[in-house]
Formats: C-alpha cells, sequence, structure tokens
C-alpha cells in the first residue's frame, strides 16, 4: 500500500523543459516511477525523452490522466504553479522549489484549506515508496522497500537516516519530505495518520528539526492517536538561539522551538528520540525486534 | 532579516503610523547634535538587532546634550550585548499618558497571520501572557480576507475608549506594512497614547523575509548596514550559507538539517563546531573549494569537517573542490572527510590517489564528528 505515491501514480512535471526538472523527471522515471507528462508554458507540443510536454496542466490531465503534479519551476512562479494543481484537482503536490516568499504560502495555505489536494513542500526533497514510485529527488538507491514509515523537515539528513536504515537491513514503506519551510502543506501530525492507518507500515521515524512548534504538536498526536511506535530525531541542539541555520523554518525564538523542548515533548508522549542518525537507526532496529 | 528600529520606524512613516521625531548618529558629537535639534533633551537608543535594550542599557533618558553625547559615546564604544553598535537613534522625549503592546506576525503553524494587542506595554509580552492572559487580546487574520473594521474593534476591546480608534489605525498602519512590505513580524512594545490623545509608535522590531527581498529592493538596500564578521561577508558574496560560532572544528555539508546534526555530533563528542556552513544542492567543485576557503579564513579553526551526503551534489565533485581549495590555501589544517550518497565511491577514490596527508577520510558521519573532535583536541594540547 504505502501512503501518497505508489503505482498507481501519475506525475505530472512542472518545469520539466529546464535543467533540474528534465534531470530529476528523467531520473523518476528510470526508477519506475509513471511520469507521464510536462508542463512549460508556450512548449506544448514537444517531448523530453518521450514525455509529452504540455502548455498547463489541465491539458496535460485531459491527455494524460495525471493525478499528481512535481513542481520545479523558479521561485517566483511556483504558487503559481501550486494552484494550477490545485484546481486541476491532482490528488497529491509535490513542491522541490526552495526560497518562496512565505506569504505567498500563506495565501497558498489559506486556499488549500478544504480542496482535495495533499500538498508535500515547498523545498522539499520530495516523496518516495521504495521499489513503486519515486516523486522528487530522494535518490532512489538509499532506499530498500520495507515497513518503515519515514517524514522528515530535511533533506540530506533524511538520507542519512534512511541510509542507516537501509544499512542495517531496514526497508521503508514511504519517505515523506515534508520541507524544511515555516509554511508547508503536510506535517508530521498528516503523515502520522496516514502511517497509522497504512497496513504495511508498522514504525514509523520522525526527524525534526529547531524552529516552530510542529514537532511538540505532533506529541500531542501521538500521545493521543497512534497505536504504531514512532522513533524520533530532533537536529539543531547546538544551534545558538535566534540565528537563521540556512531553512527558513530553522530559526528559534526564545525558548519554545528549541531542539531540547522538542525532544522533551517527544519523550514524554512515548516517542523514543536518538542522539544521533545512527541511534535513530538503532532505536527502530530494537524496537521492530 | 531583522530590522534595525530606525529602520522599522521608516517602515511605519511610510505607511502613516506615527513615530517620534528621530535623527540617527553615528559620532558623539552627533547625538549631542542632534539632542540640541530636539529642544535639549532626548532618547538614546543604540541600534542593535537583539531585544532586551531597555534593561540593558541601550536606551538612556537624556536631560542634556551633555548626558546624550556620554550615553552615546558608551553605546558606540561599548557596544551592546557584544554586538557592534555604528549608529545611536535620539529621539524626541514625548509626554506619555498609557503604554499598550501591538504586534502582527506570521504564524507559521497555520499560514495565517496573527494580531495581538494589550492594555499593558512595555512589558515583557511572553511573561505577561503567562501572567495575565486576559490582559491579551488574539486573533487571527486569513490572508484571503485581510483585515477587517470587526478585527480592530475585537483587537482594541481591551484598551481604555480614548485609545481605541487611535490604535486601530496603528494596527492597520502595522497590518499595511506586514503585507506590502512582505514581512513576518511586525511588534510595536510600547504603543503610546500621551496626554494630549496623540499616538506613537515608540519602537519597532520588524522581520523581513529573506525570501521576498527580490521584490523589497527598498528593504534590501538596508541590508549593506548591518556589521558582519568579514568571514560572514566574503561567504554572503558567495552565496553560500554561513553561520560564524565559536568553536574549533570547522564544518561544512551540504543541506541545512544534516549540517545542524553534524554540529551536534562534535559536541557530543567533546568538541564545539566553529561555523555552520550549507553548500546547499547540487554544489561544484568550485563552490566547495570556496567553502573551505571560508572556513579556513577562520583563525579559530583547528581542524576542517566535510560531511557531504550526495543526492543532487555530486561527491567527485565534492573531492575535486577539496583538493583545489588545498592547492590553493598554504594551511596544514588537517582536512577529516566523510562522502557518502551519489558517486561516493568515485569521490573517496580522487581523495585516495591524491595522498595529500592533510585529508582524513572516514566512512561514517558519526565516524567522522568522533575524528574531528579528536584531532581538534590534541592539536589544542
Amino acid at each position: 500500500m504505502a501512503v501518497l505515491v505508489d503505482e498507481t501514480t501519475k506525475v505530472v512535471v512542472s518545469g520539466i523543459t529546464g535543467r533540474e526538472g528534465m534531470f530529476h523527471a528523467l531520473r523518476n522515471r528510470a526508477y519506475g516511477t509513471r511520469v507521464v507528462a510536462g508542463v512549460t508554458p508556450g512548449k506544448a507540443g514537444r517531448d523530453v525523452e518521450g514525455i509529452p510536454v504540455f502548455d498547463t496542466i489541465g491539458d496535460a490531465v485531459a491527455a494524460t490522466g495525471a493525478n499528481t503534479s512535481l513542481i520545479f519551476v523558479p521561485a517566483r512562479f511556483s504558487t503559481e504553479a501550486i494552484y494550477e494543481a490545485a484546481d486541476a484537482e491532482l490528488r497529491l503536490i509535490v513542491c522541490i522549489t526552495e526560497g518562496i516568499p512565505v506569504r505567498d504560502m500563506g495565501r497558498v495555505a489559506s486556499y488549500l484549506r478544504g480542496m482535495p489536494s495533499t500538498l508535500v513542500g515547498p523545498n522539499s526533497p520530495g516523496v518516495i515508496s521504495p521499489g513503486r514510485a519515486n516523486v522528487g529527488i530522494i535518490p532512489g538507491e538509499i532506499c530498500t522497500p520495507g515497513r518503515v514509515g519515514v517524514v522528515s523537515r530535511s533533506g540530506t539528513l533524511t538520507y542519512q537516516i534512511v541510509h542507516e536504515l537501509t544499512q542495517r537491513g531496514i526497508g521503508q514503506s514511504t519517505c515523506i519530505g515534508m520541507g524544511g519551510d515555516p509554511v508547508h502543506g503536510i506535517g508530521f501530525i498528516d503523515s502520522l495518520e496516514l502511517f497509522e492507518e497504512d497496513p504495511e507500515t508498522d514504525l514509523v521515524a520522525m526527524i525534526g528539526e529547531i524552529g516552530g512548534d510542529d514537532e511538540e504538536r505532533a506529541a500531542r498526536f501521538v500521545a493521543e492517536k497512534m497505536s504504531k511506535p514512532v522513533v524520533g530525531y530532533i537536529a539543531g541542539f547546538t544551534a545558538p538561539p535566534g540565528r537563521r541555520m540556512g531553512h527558513a523554518g530553522a530559526i528559534i525564538t526564545g525558548t519554545s522551538g528549541t531542539a531540547q523542548a522538542k525532544a522533551h515533548a517527544l519523550e514524554a508522549a512515548g516517542v523514543k528520540v536518538g542522539r544521533t542518525p545512527t541511534e535513530v537507526a538503532e532505536l527502530v532496529e530494537a524496537t521492530l525486534s | 532579516m531583522d530590522l534595525y528600529e530606525h529602520q522599522g520606524k521608516e517602515l511605519f512613516a511610510r505607511h502613516g503610523i506615527p513615530v517620534p521625531r528621530g535623527i540617527i548618529a553615528r559620532t558623539r558629537e552627533a547625538a549631542r547634535a542632534a539632542t540640541e535639534t530636539l529642544g535639549g533633551t532626548s532618547v538614546v537608543k543604540a541600534q542593535v538587532q537583539v531585544g532586551g535594550r531597555g534593561k540593558g542599557g541601550g536606551i538612556v533618558l537624556a536631560d542634556s546634550p551633555d548626558e546624550a553625547e556620554t550615553a552615546a559615546a558608551r553605546m558606540l564604544e561599548e557596544g551592546f550585548q557584544g554586538r557592534r553598535v555604528t549608529r545611536v537613534l535620539v529621539e524626541e522625549r514625548l509626554p506619555i499618558a498609557k503604554e499598550f503592546y501591538a504586534a502582527i506576525m506570521l504564524d507559521r503553524s497555520t499560514g495565517t497571520d496573527l494580531a495581538m494587542v494589550a492594555a499593558e506595554g512595555g512589558v515583557d509580552i511572553e511573561e505577561l501572557a503567562l501572567a495575565k492572559p486576559e490582559a491579551i487580546r488574539r486573533l487571527h487574520i486569513d490572508p484571503e480576507i485581510g483585515l477587517h473594521p470587526y478585527h480592530l474593534r475585537a483587537l482594541t476591546s481591551a484598551l481604555p475608549p480614548e485609545a481605541r480608534d487611535v490604535v486601530e489605525n496603528v494596527l492597520a498602519g502595522l497590518y499595511d506594512v506586514l503585507t506590502k512590505e512582505d514581512c513576518t513580524l511586525v511588534e510595536v512594545n510600547p504603543v503610546v497614547l500621551l496626554t494630549d490623545h496623540r499616538v506613537f509608535a515608540l519602537d519597532a522590531k520588524v522581520t523581513v523575509d529573506d525570501n521576498a527581498l527580490w521584490r523589497q529592493r527598498k528593504t534590501e538596500m538596508m541590508k549593506s548596514s548591518f556589521p558582519t564578521d568579514p568571514v560572514e561577508f566574503r561567504a554572503r558574496k558567495a552565496g553560500l550559507q554561513y553561520v560564524k560560532l565559536d568553536g574549533e572544528v570547522g564544518v561544512v555539508g551540504n543541506g541545512a538539517g544534516l549540517v545542524m546534526s553534524t554540529l551536534d555530533l562534535v559536541q557530543q563528542a567533546g568538541s564545539a563546531a566553529a561555523d555552520f556552513l550549507d553548500v546547499g544542492g547540487g554544489a561544484s567543485a568550485e563552490r566547495i573549494a570556496t567553502s573551505l576557503e571560508v572556513v579556513l579564513s577562520d583563525p579559530g579553526v583547528r581542524v576542517v569537517l566535510v560531511n557531504v551526503f550526495g543526492g543532487i551534489t555530486r561527491c567527485d565533485l565534492v573531492a575535486r573542490g577539496i583538493l583545489d581549495a588545498l592547492e590553493r590555501i598554504k594551511s596544514s589544517v588537517q582536512t577529516v572527510v566523510r562522502l557518502e550518497g551519489t558517486n561516493a565511491a568515485e569521490g573517496r577514490r580522487i581523495l585516495e590517489e591524491a595522498a595529500d596527508p592533510r585529508i582524513v577520510p572516514t566512512s561514517t558521519m558519526l565516524g567522522a564528528a568522533q575524528t574531528a573532535a579528536e584531532l581538534a583536541k590534541g592539536r589544542a594540547a
């Protein structure tokens, strides 16, 4: 089963004729994902190694039955691509683009409430259900099919933890990169909910970082709603307060949002929190055995 | 980007929020002259990107040009809480009757704006929220509908009647600043009501979204007024995400989460990172080389730790970048390298063939952090 992406996923790539869009569309297709269309305004009728290009997502959906949007367009045009995909009622929208103004995302979040689409990102590495479909830029070769669900605010840190799991022979049902921006689509709670209901997921690894209160809210959800075990990790214990560490979301102001506060909240909810990525993999292994 | 108070007030004035008459002074003499211009008394305020100035000596009420000069001299010489002070704001003194608190900020958990008004100003709002939650009015504003009069009425309902209309105007101005200037926070603590019932924003705390600076040119130009460490300046010019820290292990990695995690592991291993440096995704050999140059230009760095998990970044290019940098820099500092992911085998082979004694290859992230910490301790001894 997995969650969000699987064999039924049919991807339309916004920005497919750009360097990044083309590279990853082809990489996703080589992984076995059904990449059925691309969109670049003004380039309808062309194709990218056999993937047909359309002017609009609407045209792409009508011609190919695409149900999932993957967005690579530059930051200033990305919210437009998200609105377009939402209006086409695609079930999943994965936005890889980073650097979108946060107030623009506030309006997107407001517009998407009550719409059928699920947004992943922006500033996301994408979603992969190993052996089934890869939508985004997560390297497929570090993953292996299995029964651990992974959800993370980070990109390469997720790769690190997935790699440590794979090396121990522990496979993943789905890895969700929710993205590092302060205002984003799917969060920990939505992801935990999906994994709780997924019969092919036995345990969830959640990877958080300083800033915001996503992890604290997730902790409450785990305590109240999760029957499956959850293992956690938080990056940024040594981050100085008030300094920006790359991710727009990773800003600590005052006491709330610190790594300590997050780790405590998770532990109080029964989540085992690893102090290193390696320890996270060890905790997952110990919990499953 | 956090603005200085005087820059925030510039934005306020542009959007019709009344602010006190003020003059920027970069020297003690200028602070004296400004106070004379303002009628012989003033408030001298250190311009820094941190809060807590009132308690920390960063704000001084001057009863004469002499006092203003002395206060300004101290601030400009000593700085404030370890930060350099390059200018002070010299403002007119006002006859204050009442103080309030007003702020609007982006609530990241919902993507909507959260407005807050309190009948008590000049206090620590987090403390007030705990001690007297009923003193604070708060409500969310959906960006789809914007700010409406009913929002304003609800927000000012805790204030004395004579303050409501004027504070409503301030709030409307703040919302204008927030939305039109791409801010994530606008906070005024305090908003003051004068004895003649006029209202002023006595302070301004404004945070602008860095991702929106391309369409906020006027604000972007304010960036150049912030003093930066020379190493930070160099990193910024190269487009690298760099934050200077106080430790001895210079960390370079790809991706903010991975780099933060690396910093944590270095500390757990008994050392401390000298910086946070994220090369970003898909970095070229040149970018890696520049990153190493930036890190090595920090005299506090005893050991460098490169931790890359290649996704769109290719480890062979990272390896070449490291060799390029070590060729250019005549440094004896050892560099612990851990490469994993895309083209990692090729990257490791390139480093092995170079056989540079300054390069210490490691195979795991944990091992790399431990090795770097041990080497740093060895060099410190």
